[in-house]
């Protein structure tokens, strides 16, 4: 193991390394028009600085991870204390139970700005959940998955611009509509394998946005669809800020209940042959587990999820156009999941709620959001592939002598 | 019919595809070695637009002739970009060799959204123009209303790196270790091919490609920004696939598919399906032919 | 503990807001939300600092009615969902009039939150016909003049430049589709123009010779343009270097001088239409020296229309005595302002009055007013 000194000095080769590797980007600024070029020669400095510290880091933490003595929370003493206040009678109750009671507190105490964004979070909670289907449970790579979302938010817009629809009729046909667009993606889909999946999903998912583009009887093309109402509460329509909370509540409502249905598939038979078919899809074939029928199922479920959050996004920003479901939008959805934590509902909800709300707040650190994004995303496969919450197998222990039943 | 313009289109598609196969190239050979689709090869190709056009622009405002001004900035886009090339492999990729595909294809993407803002943040979000470097040849006057002289040499570039890259994997030693490490990396290892090299040999030329496809693809269209990586990328990409991602042949037929398809589509339909065309005829060729044109179809051992 | 933390916070929150009083003193808050980063943020930030160039002025004569002017700026990004939220926020700031958005999408999203929460707004930039025609939003207004007037600006050119057929060409996008569908409902109903060709083309694809070849083919003398100004100068320098030497007609997104710095000698002879130049009148030399000295930089795009939009909102507040909603309204569509653009006013369904387009052509690289 490298003591620091010895990891300072490579990491100090790295950031020169880094200084003449950005030299002509960061340094030297061309201005075709003027035809004057400036040379900030401040960035050497500034890049060599931030190289440092992250090769400091980086080699220190790939030090600690070849030795094996990587920090383990479950292991640690403030996780010791979290398992150990955690375990006592009634705790998880209690605290899960002042938590829902604060979540459905928020749209009362805070403003609406507060509750809007955090609903725009509890919508991308929901594609996380979805997507986390494909990717965490079923390791197929899905780059097309915007594209189900619009199909969810287009269903309810184009049926209540020419019949009517209410938001009510709409969540489930929502749902409906985009299972059914995932049906007719899946079948040339699920011959496929890896690499070229996640292509034909990515083209999928563009088709599905120049169609939408084009179409402009149906969809009004580039021009979205505007005045999606509200939804109502038994007919009764609330003004604006009853509304912000009352779609705030809803997507509450949607997220316990879709964690509740991932949460019930993981522990099914088809959701073990899901994880099956992820760790190897040959064994679990010779197990006779239907791979086309479980892939299918898999890419149904996914796509019904997104198709209501869709509703939920168009009901809430009562306006939609194409630009919303582009193929970095489903990068984004890829990143809450992987960045949470594939596989882990846990870890998708905070994926979100750090995807969606730290840029929010922090706008000043909104310019460098993608910067750090696609550097967060190589950091997390290099060191922490599993995500910040990794999702824990079950394992089953029999204890005691084995009876026969 | 008419004659003159099935054949005007058919030039078109023929440019395109060129374009498109120069970047697919690299794509491919990167495929073809460790089984990694290099989502950020267009950025590679930005990258080498930028430096090409910061290097270019220094020299001609010092009064530097354009052809000298065109070949060293060439030569030192291809420099950077390989450099990229190597980095990023031995910072994204490399520690990722063991664990899922899955995660060095998002690593990949990483890398992609991290280098687009990169530039985005240090040079700007504007179209800047791109000055045309290369030099008019007298010899194509006649035809100067169909081929320009940018176009010439990129359908030599393609022709010259397709040899080029066939001859490197199919007579070379380092070819040989290429495709060593390709078919069995513990194998290769175990028979004293320094793995790690070879890999980064082939990051370097792939780059090296993508980096003369950056300058001359942005001399024939004039001007750059930090996104066009990502949209010809994705395109080369899908024309590699769908010649059969990992054969060089095939990334060449792949794009001049793609390139036809969408300038006939364009002319004989509606341009306002271009892309739509081109993403039907991939789902058409993978679902009839899973590994593409001439990919070959890998028998999976248990 | 973390549960506990959040809790003060949010009481704390809740007691700060709480506080906020609607006295007479209170400033007048303008919100001005738009694009202020990513790719587009050279749209927005011009009518930022413009709202604030004139806040500082009237702040230094005393404000309206009395009470201060406080600018509030946030950024969307143009993308719809955020505009949403971003609204939201300025709703909750009880901010008393609105100078944005700047794209027509993020206008469409959140343009009805504001009229839900009775507040006017009035855009620099966003030029959808939707906005005004749909009677939707009481409370819009714009400072620039919409897509379809611009359209018959183009349409006149088109004719009286003596054209018989022309190929139309759009991006796709919102703007440069309606404006391409626009024109082609004008050629077509007038009759003597034939449109040969209306197709939509690929924005950043590497090479436009097939769609050029198609207009070719179909034997337009000139080609209509509806985009922005990226792919109009792709088209202009592939169109000139394959010797095709027919025109180039275009809209307000292209005549932008980066259009002319990167298409270069290619740009020479290309028509765009654009808003009447009123950058000579002295309030706009006014507005544009200020912008200078305290920016130190030319000011950029939509920088004249911002400047209307905030003035004529600051006189009908002081016409109307108040901030209401209803009276503010009304100030606006029944008085007319001296602005930046010239004397403006605006209709009942707050399209202005008094802004017109015009036809410029490129003539020795600058853009200059042609008369047809």
């Amino acid at each position: 193991m490298m003591n620091r000194v010895e990891i300072l000095k490579k990491s100090a080769i790295n950031a020169v390394i880094g200084i003449l590797l950005t030299f002509p980007i960061t340094v030297i600024k061309v201005n075709t028009i003027d035809q004057e070029i400036t040379w900030r020669w401040y960035m050497m400095g500034l890049v060599g600085a931030v190289v440092l510290i992250i090769s400091f880091f980086w080699i220190r933490q790939q030090e600690r991870q070849n030795s094996g003595s990587t920090f383990k929370f479950n292991e640690s003493k403030l996780g010791l204390k979290y398992h150990s206040i955690m375990s006592k009678p009634g705790v998880t109750k209690s605290v899960l139970g002042s938590a829902v009671l604060l979540i459905v507190l928020i749209p009362f105490i805070t403003t609406p700005y507060t509750t809007s964004i955090i609903t725009s979070a509890l919508i991308y909670i929901i594609l996380g959940l979805g997507l986390n289907i494909v990717v965490g449970l079923g390791g197929l790579l899905n780059l097309g998955y915007a594209a189900f979302f619009g199909v969810g938010a287009y269903t309810y817009a184009i049926l209540n611009m020419n019949f009517g629809v209410g938001f009510w009729l709409a969540l489930p046909l929502g749902g409906i509509a985009s299972a059914l667009f995932g049906a007719i993606v899946g079948l040339p889909v699920l011959r496929l394998k890896g690499d070229y999946l996640a292509i034909v999903t990515l083209g999928f998912g563009e088709m599905t946005r120049i169609f939408t583009e084009n179409s402009d009887k149906l969809t009004r093309g580039a021009s979205g669809i505007a005045n999606i109402p509200k939804p109502t509460f038994f007919g009764h329509a609330f003004g604006y800020f009853g509304s912000t909370r009352y779609i705030y509540l809803i997507a509450v409502a949607l997220v316990i209940i879709i964690i509740f249905i991932v949460w019930r598939m993981e522990n099914s038979r088809v959701g073990r042959s899901w994880v099956a078919m992820r760790e190897d899809d040959i064994a679990c074939e010779s197990m006779g587990i239907d791979l086309t029928q479980s892939k299918m199922t898999l890419f149904i479920i996914s796509s019904a999820i997104a198709g209501v959050a869709g509703v939920l996004f168009a009901a809430k920003n009562t306006f939609i156009n194409p630009q919303s479901f582009t193929v970095w939008e489903s990068i984004m959805i890829l990143c809450i999941v992987v960045l949470g934590g594939k596989g882990s509902v846990r870890g998708v909800i905070l994926g979100a709620l750090i995807l969606i709300l730290l840029p929010e707040y922090l706008r000043a650190f909104q310019q460098y959001r993608m910067l750090i994004f696609g550097f967060l995303l190589i950091v997390m496969m290099v060191f922490r592939p599993g995500g910040i919450i990794q999702n824990v197998r079950k394992i089953y222990k029999i204890e005691g002598e084995p009876t026969n039943e | 019919m008419d004659v003159g313009y099935f054949l005007k289109l058919l030039l078109s598609g023929l440019t395109r595809g060129s374009i498109y196969a120069l970047i697919a190239l690299g794509y491919t050979m990167v495929y073809g070695i460790i089984k990694l689709i290099n989502f950020a090869h267009g950025e590679l190709y930005m990258l080498g637009a930028f430096t090409g056009l910061i290097v270019a622009s220094l020299m001609s405002y010092s009064g530097i002739n354009p052809v000298l001004s065109l070949i060293v900035a060439t030569i030192i886009a291809i420099i950077y970009s390989s450099a990229y090339g190597v980095a990023i492999e031995k910072i994204a990729y490399k520690p990722l060799r063991k664990s899922q595909r899955l995660s060095a294809l998002i690593s990949a993407i990483g890398v992609s959204m991290f280098l687009q803002n990169f530039v985005l943040l240090f040079q700007t979000s504007d179209f800047l123009s791109f000055p045309n470097l290369i030099p008019t040849f007298k010899f194509l006057k006649p035809v100067e209303n169909y081929l320009s002289s940018a176009q010439v040499l990129i359908y030599i570039c393609t022709a010259l790196f397709l040899i080029g890259f066939t001859i490197l994997v199919k007579f070379t030693k380092t070819g040989k270790a290429m495709r060593a490490t390709s078919q069995d990396s513990k194998m290769a290892q175990l028979l004293g091919i320094s793995i790690n090299k070879v890999i980064s040999f082939t990051f370097l030329i792939g780059s090296a490609a993508a980096a003369i496809g950056g300058v001359l693809i942005s001399s024939q269209v004039g001007q750059i920004n930090f996104y066009i990586g990502f949209i010809v990328g994705i395109k080369a990409f899908v024309a590699a696939v769908l010649g059969g991602i990992g054969s060089l042949a095939g990334a060449v037929l792949g794009s001049f598919v793609l390139g036809l398809v969408e300038s006939f589509g364009t002319g004989y339909i509606s341009s306002n399906y271009e892309d739509l065309f081109a993403f039907v005829v991939l789902i058409v060729i993978l679902t009839f032919k899973p590994a593409g044109l001439l990919g070959k179809s890998e028998k999976q051992k248990v | 503990m973390k549960i506990k933390g959040l809790l003060v916070t949010l009481l704390a929150l809740v007691l700060l807001a709480g506080c906020a009083k609607d006295s007479k003193d209170a400033p007048i808050k303008i919100g001005v939300p738009g694009a202020q980063s990513g790719d587009l943020a050279s749209y927005g930030i011009p009518t930022v600092r413009a709202v604030e160039i004139y806040a500082e002025l009237w702040n230094k004569k005393g404000g309206v009615l009395g009470r201060q002017i406080q600018v509030l700026a946030e950024d969307e990004s143009c993308k719809p969902e955020l505009a949403t939220n971003v609204a939201a926020k300025l709703v909750g700031e009880k901010v008393d009039g609105i100078i944005g958005h700047i794209c027509s999408g993020t206008t469409k999203a959140a343009m009805g939150i504001y009229r839900d929460a009775k507040i006017v707004a009035i855009t620099p930039s966003a030029t959808s016909n939707d906005l005004t025609d749909s009677g939707e939003y009481p409370n819009f207004f714009r400072a620039i003049a919409k897509d379809s007037f611009q359209a018959v600006t183009a349409a006149k050119l088109v004719s009286s430049l003596g054209f018989k057929q022309v190929a139309i060409l759009h991006d796709k996008g919102d703007y440069g589709k309606s404006f391409a569908t626009a024109v082609k409902d004008i050629l077509e109903k007038e009759g003597n123009v034939k449109v040969t060709l209306f197709d939509g083309i690929t924005v950043g694809a590497v090479d436009y010779s097939a769609i050029l070849n198609k207009v070719g083919g179909a034997g337009a003398e000139a080609v209509v343009f509806g985009g922005y100004h990226p792919e109009a100068s792709k088209l202009v320098t592939q169109m000139k270097k394959s010797n095709m030497d027919i025109a180039f007609i275009s809209d307000d997104g292209v005549k932008d001088d980066t259009f002319i710095q990167v298409a270069k000698e290619f740009a020479e002879g290309v028509y765009a239409t654009g808003p009447q130049d009123t950058s000579s009148s002295t309030m706009a030399q006014e507005a544009i020296k200020l912008h200078e000295e305290k920016y130190g930089e030319k000011p950029g795009a939509f920088f004249l229309n911002a400047c209307a939009a905030i003035e004529s909102l600051l006189k009908a507040i002081e016409i109307a005595g108040t901030t209401d909603y209803d009276a503010v309204r009304k100030a606006l569509q029944s008085n007319k302002f001296d602005t930046t653009l010239g004397k403006i006013g605006f209709s009942q369904t707050g399209d202005p009055i008094g802004v017109e387009f015009t036809p410029f052509q490129v003539v020795n690289g600058k853009y200059v007013e042609v008369k047809y």
